[in-house]
């Protein structure tokens, strides 16, 4: 696991109140109970964590775990 | 509820200056914003300079009382200005910088404010809105706007935050004993009293009664509604 995705881990943990073994690649944010408002909440915790800055149509279809690193990470 | 941190926006005077005054009395930790930085009878008060039409003014201002008192946890948005005319005599820039100060100015401390109380799973947002927002007046289209404006708006951020512990309602103030009412004239003021059924000009403090009640743990269950005090002048 990259220490990328454990620094995410990390605030997706703090901010949708989940276990780290939840936060795996193919977990929705459905399944996690997280609403659009925890999105947003979970973004802006990375834009902290990473120093980056996430536009709000750029979160348009960003559904899983995945997406959204990849989204935080192409940004490094 | 004991020691909030309450942020008065315009708390430098008039009914901002009663609500500021009234919840510091209370024990809360209160910090008002003014465009000058300065405030009469203050001392209970955290003063920081800013300008609501001014987004990084109204971040500068919310980080450095956020560094001194805490996250605020209740916001009294009240800054407003007036730029009274006609109708047809009012300048487009009359009304965009009135809407600007009055509605977005209100968007843009709210929207601050609000990543703390989320984090916090707590808020009170209560927006100073006025009788003539909800009932027009002459002379006033830019002001009777923005501050119906301000309760669409409310109502926005209370469905949006309500999964947040976080209420947000709206007080629509009818004729206050203010220095910007009595700048009206006098047959403006007496017009306007005989249609209160009171018969009287309301007190800041009466107005700063109501936003405490808003901001208590007892008004938990309320949440977008829009509460005239008024002396009864918008009941029809």
């Amino acid at each position: 696991m990259s220490d990328n995705f454990e620094r995410f881990t990390k605030c997706a943990v703090e901010v949708l109140s989940v276990d780290a073994a939840q936060v795996v690649p193919e977990a929705t944010f459905e399944s996690l109970d997280a609403d659009s408002l925890d999105l947003v909440e979970l973004v802006m915790a990375l834009e902290e964590e990473f120093d980056v800055n996430v536009e709000e149509e750029e979160l348009e279809g960003v559904n899983t775990i995945k997406a959204a690193f990849d989204l935080v990470e192409s940004k490094l | 509820m004991s020691g909030r941190v309450v942020l008065v926006t315009g708390g430098n005077r008039g009914i901002g200056h009663a609500i500021a005054k009234r919840f510091s009395a209370a024990g809360h930790r209160v910090a008002i914003t003014s465009r000058s930085g300065s405030a009469e009878d203050s001392d209970d008060l955290l003063v920081v300079q800013a300008d609501v039409t001014d987004t990084a003014s109204v971040d500068a201002a919310v980080s450095e009382i956020e560094e001194k008192l805490g996250p605020v946890e209740v916001l009294v948005s009240n800054a407003g200005m007036t730029k009274d005319g006609l109708i047809l005599r009012m300048s487009d820039d009359d009304f965009i910088d009135v809407v600007d100060a009055n509605l977005t100015g209100g968007f843009r401390v709210a929207k601050r404010v609000s990543k703390g109380m989320m984090k916090g799973r707590w808020g009170r947002m209560i927006f100073i809105s006025s009788i003539v927002g909800l009932g027009g007046q002459a002379g006033q289209a830019n002001y009777a706007a923005s501050k119906a404006g301000l309760i669409g708006m409310a109502k926005s951020f209370a469905k949006e935050f309500a999964s947040r512990g976080i209420t947000a309602n709206v007080i629509a103030p009818g004729p206050i004993e203010t220095d910007m009412l009595m700048a009206l004239t006098d047959d403006q003021r007496e017009a306007m009293l005989s249609v209160v059924p009171l018969g009287r000009l309301g007190q800041g403090d009466e107005i700063a009664a109501a936003v405490e009640f808003l901001a208590s743990e007892s008004a938990g269950y309320i949440t977008g509604t829009v509460l005239p005090v008024d002396g009864g002048y918008s009941m029809g």
